[in-house]
Parts: structure tokens; C-alpha cells; sequence
């Protein structure tokens, strides 16, 4: 049996979550483990997307608690049930989770994997090294259940299976170890559409050369319906919030259309982008690495180029 | 208050990177060595919270004997003293190895804090920092935007998809910074000299009582194969020759989007 572990919000599950157990499926049969408030409410659409059976536990101390009442759970129910695997979304609560739970077991995590296969009687993940140009592929080598954490968006979910689950409602007391706990949520407000849904994407990097900059890429946005992103180097900076930033310690995107400006194309930022359909890069770097992926790329300079696209696209409206 | 920091020597991250064909691991010849930039954050994180409220920071590495020098530029930063943990028999190390590693030379140390950055930049899993705090039975604050430390009491920004979380967790804690945190001081003259003469005690698989259970000897994974990604077809880049505006602009009508 492979398990997915499933992040959900308020009843409703994590895209990544759907995306795991679409994945497992195709390779064995799968359970769900689902927790915290309104995670039974969430156990319909699990079953939807291919989990047979899950197990969900609603105490808010997995919604208000960091890991530590996950892990202590997740360890007792695997020595339990023993499955074969455990998949978890490369997201900042499967990261914590997964990590801790190594260490607890003992045994294999595989990190920022983007395939899986069945491998004699186990399994060998696939995952991108140095921006994607390498795969590496990695077997366990432990005889405890091994971890995989898997990069949001590397497969498509999609309903199927027999779509109805038996749910387990479990109710193992939570551990009182010491956890962080969360006091305050706070969101960031941004422009137009979700850049995880956005099929076309601007995203913004240091070469724009001032905070200010940025406003011309927000036009640009404007007229095309479009998400903004950016590159880490700008968040690090100040200029826009961590909710934007696309790559390795930000999001994973696979848009349409992905237009880069002023990104010079580090693999921190392309292993979060390079699934785009069509990529297009303005930068003035003849040599910056993501004209290489770019399907079209205009050297130049952005301060010149933006301008007259975005008066481009405007005539064409007016048309 | 004492703070640990745990950082990683790395190949420059400004070259490409290039695996041994056969060995399925990171080649290292004639590529420059450097403190993780991402650690960097974190050393500034430690020397901030003591500068505040007093106490030292020491500084936790683990590596080939090179990695010395990664532990002494984070010692010209203003860190008080190293550990280097090297021995060959923890070469090809995984994430858990390490994780044990580190945790066995910090046992015994006096510290309210282990701080370490999100992920190194050369193998991004990230998984370290959780580790040692399973390890060591310590809450692990992950993804600070910002750190404070008031009352015992330890409280970070923890990035989201969609914002942040404020967290807050008794002491002793592990934290992990992203870039964002702070801008990292650069070495002055005098603190370069003064890392010279600073104490980095080196430690072997042996002294810390792990023969067999780290390192070559423990490995939980195997690489078993290495192979070129699939590359994107090569597209058209043009010069800009005042031009390049419209030009993307008739490229986004062909592919309907305008």
C-alpha cells in the first residue's frame, strides 16, 4: 500500500495532495491520511482522486501546531500498517513533516522528486539536479518505509479510480511534545489571478533595477490578464512579498505562457518554471542563462522593450 | 544566549555544477569552494541575537578538511568558535547522516538556538535542520522571514504560500532563515584576521561515537543512475534594435493570448 499524505484547508483538500494520489494510484493501491479540522469533510474528493481508504483525524492541534503532533501520529500508525511508501508534497508542511519523521523512522527521504516508478519489488524516484538539466534517480536503501517528498505540479491530478473510500476516523490521543504553535495568519494581497492558476505569468527579477520598475510589469499584467511573479533575488531584496517568488524555495508554475524580464535564469528560479508551455525572456545579458529556455528572447534593455509592449498590446486592443 | 549555526561548504553557485559520470557525485576539482550564501543569513541571524542579548555564537559544519575555510569566513563575520566535523568514512553522507552527525557534536554544548538556513543551495532538500530537531527532541521553526527572541520565547514570520505565519515556540528551538531575513554583513579586515586565531575543534566519526551509523557505512539511498534531461528546443533570441517591444507582442498574437 502506498500512502499520500494529504495537506487540506479547512475541508478542502491541497492541489499537491490531488496530485500525489493521482501519481499513486497508477502505481499501486493508495490510502489517504488527511488531519486536522474538516479533514473527513476532505476524505470525498481524496476518494475521488484514488485513495481507497482515509484515515483522518479532526483535532486542531494538526492545524495549530508545527509538525511535531503529525509526526508523533504518522509514526505510530506506519508501525501499525507498514505501508511501502509515503509520498508528501515538497511544501513547507510536507518539508517539515517528512524531515522530522526520517530522522523518527530512521529511514529514506528523497527529496524534490518529480517521477516515480515501480523498481523490482520497491521504487526509484526521479528527481532534477542543477535546474532540471540532470535527473537523478534514487533508489531507498532501508527496510523502514521511505519518505519521498514530491514538487507540487509534477503531475496532473485527475479524478479516478473507483472514487469511494473507506474512511477511518482515527482517534490516537495528540502527543503533548513541544511544538511550535501558529498565533496569527497573515496574507499578502496580490493583483490579478493566483499565479498557481494563472496560465499566463510575468515575473519580475533584479534586472527591472528599482522596486519602482516593478510597476511597468504590473501593466504589462494588467493587459494581459496575466499573475506577477518574481525571482528570489527581488524578494530577498524587499521588493515584492515571498508570495510571489517562483523556484526552488518559492513556487512551481506551469503557465502557458511565461514571460521573464529581467531574469537572468539562476536554477533556483528555472526549476520552478521551466514546465511553462511557451517561455518568453527580456533581458540585456546576451549570455544570461534563461535565454536558453526562452522560446522567443529579446536582448535588451527591459526599461526600452516593456514600454513599447505594453503600447503594443494596448493598439491591438483599440483595434 | 548562545546560539549554534550550521553551515555548508558548496560549490560556487554562480558555475554550473557538474556530476562525476561515474560516481554519480558532485565533482569538486577545480570548482572554488564557498560558505553557502544562504548561510550566510543565518550566521547574520546568530550575530544579531547575540549582539542584542550577549552570548556566543559557535559555529557547525560538517566536510571535507577544506570546509575549514567555510567555517572561518563564518568566523570572520563575528562567529566566537567552530566545529568541524570531517572524516572520510562520512564522505557521500545523506541528509540523515548528517543530521546525526551534527547532532552528536552539538550534544553537550550550551545553546538556547541551532539556526541553519531553508535548504543548502547545491542539493536543496532541506531536510537537515528537521532532522537534527527530531534528533535532539527540539521544536523547529522553519521558513523565518523574521526572528525574535523575548522572554525564553522564540518568534518568526513563517513564510506561506499566500503570506505569513506568525509562530511562536518555547526555547531551546531550531530555526531556519530564508535569504530574506537580513542583509549578511561583510568580513571587516580585523575580523578576518581575528578568525585565524579563532578555536575550531575538529571532530572524527569516531569522537563522536558513530563508527557504522553514519556516513558510507549508513546510507539510507542510492543513486542508481544519472541521465541529461530532456532540453527544450532551442528558440529564437534576437537583439533589440528598437523593435523587441512589438516583436513580443506579435509573438503573444500567434499564440492566441492577446
Amino acid at each position: 500500500m502506498i500512502w499520500v499524505y494529504a495537506e487540506t484547508v479547512e475541508g478542502v483538500p491541497r492541489p499537491i495532495s490531488l496530485e500525489l494520489l493521482t501519481k499513486a494510484r497508477s502505481l499501486g493501491e493508495v490510502a489517504a491520511v488527511a488531519l486536522g479540522p474538516g479533514s473527513s469533510k476532505a476524505a470525498e474528493q481524496l476518494g475521488a482522486h484514488g485513495a481507497s481508504k482515509v484515515m483522518v483525524h479532526e483535532d486542531p492541534a494538526f492545524r495549530d501546531l508545527l509538525a511535531v503532533p503529525a509526526v508523533e501520529l504518522l509514526a505510530s500508525l506506519i508501525e501499525k500498517h507498514k505501508p511501502e511508501l509515503i509520498l508528501f508534497g515538497m511544501t513547507y508542511e510536507g518539508r517539515d513533516i517528512a524531515s522530522r519523521l526520517s530522522a523518527r523512522l530512521g529511514t529514506a527521504l528523497i527529496a524534490n522528486a518529480t517521477d516515480l516508478e515501480r523498481k523490482g519489488d520497491g521504487y526509484a524516484v526521479i528527481s532534477p539536479v542543477f535546474g532540471g538539466s540532470l535527473l537523478v534517480t534514487t533508489v531507498p536503501r532501508t527496510s523502514a518505509t521511505p519518505l519521498v517528498l514530491v514538487r507540487p505540479k509534477a503531475f496532473a491530478a485527475q479524478p479516478g479510480g473507483d472514487g469511494k473510500a473507506e474512511v477511518e476516523v482515527l482517534t490516537e490521543a495528540v502527543s503533548s511534545k513541544p511544538a511550535p504553535r501558529v498565533v496569527r495568519r497573515e496574507k499578502e494581497k496580490a493583483a490579478g489571478p493566483r499565479l498557481e492558476d494563472a496560465s499566463v505569468i510575468v515575473s519580475g527579477g533584479r534586472g527591472l533595477g528599482s522596486p519602482e520598475n516593478f510597476g511597468m510589469l504590473e501593466d504589462l499584467a494588467a493587459e494581459l490578464g496575466a499573475a506577477v511573479g518574481a525571482s528570489r533575488a527581488v524578494v530577498d531584496a524587499g521588493w515584492k512579498p515571498y508570495s510571489m517568488q517562483i523556484g526552488q524555495t518559492g513556487k512551481t508554475v506551469k503557465p502557458t505562457v511565461y514571460i521573464a524580464v529581467g531574469i537572468s535564469g539562476a536554477m533556483q528560479h528555472t526549476v520552478g518554471m521551466k514546465g511553462a508551455k511557451t517561455i518568453v525572456a527580456i533581458n540585456k545579458d546576451p549570455e544570461a542563462p534563461i535565454f536558453k529556455l526562452a522560446d522567443l528572447g529579446i536582448v535588451g534593455d527591459v526599461h526600452k522593450v516593456l514600454p513599447q509592449l505594453i503600447e503594443a498590446l494596448r493598439a491591438r486592443k483599440r483595434k | 544566549m548562545n546560539v549554534l549555526v550550521c553551515v555548508k561548504q558548496i560549490p560556487d553557485p554562480n558555475v554550473p555544477g557538474k556530476l562525476d559520470e561515474t560516481s554519480h557525485r558532485l565533482v569538486r576539482e577545480g570548482v572554488d569552494l564557498v560558505l553557502d550564501p544562504g548561510d550566510e543569513h543565518a550566521v547574520e541571524a546568530g550575530l544579531q541575537l547575540v549582539e542584542k542579548l550577549g552570548g556566543e555564537v559557535t559555529v557547525v559544519s560538517m566536510g571535507p578538511p577544506r570546509a575549514l575555510d567555510a567555517v572561518r569566513k563564518a568566523l570572520s563575520m563575528g562567529g566566537t568558535r567552530g566545529i568541524l566535523i570531517t572524516d572520510a568514512a562520512l564522505q557521500n553522507s545523506d541528509t540523515l547522516s548528517t543530521a546525526r552527525a551534527i547532532a552528536a557534536a552539538i550534544k553537550g554544548q550550551s545553546f538556547e538556538l541551532i539556526i541553519c538556513g531553508t535548504e543548502s543551495t547545491d542539493g536543496y532538500s532541506g531536510a537537515v535542520p528537521g532532522q537534527i530537531a527530531e534528533l535532539m527532541g527540539l521544536p523547529l521553526l522553519s521558513f523565518a522571514k523574521r526572528l525574535e527572541v523575548t522572554d525564553g520565547k522564540v518568534t518568526i514570520d513563517r513564510q506561506t504560500d499566500d503570506g505569513y505565519d506568525v509562530v511562536e515556540s518555547p526555547l531551546p528551538a531550531v530555526v531556519t532563515v530564508t535569504g530574506g531575513i537580513n542583509e549578511a554583513r561583510y568580513p571587516s579586515l580585523r575580523g578576518i584576521m581575528q578568525a585565524k586565531n579563532k578555536e575550531v575543534k575538529q571532530l572524527s566519526i569516531q569522537d563522536l561515537g558513530l563508527a557504522g551509523r553514519a556516513g558510507r557505512d549508513a546510507l539510507t539511498q542510492e543513486v542508481i543512475q544519472v541521465t541529461q534531461a530532456e532540453a527544450r528546443k532551442a528558440g529564437t533570441v534576437v537583439e533589440d534594435k528598437g523593435e523587441g517591444g512589438k516583436r513580443v507582442a506579435d509573438y503573444l498574437a500567434e499564440l492566441k493570448v492577446i
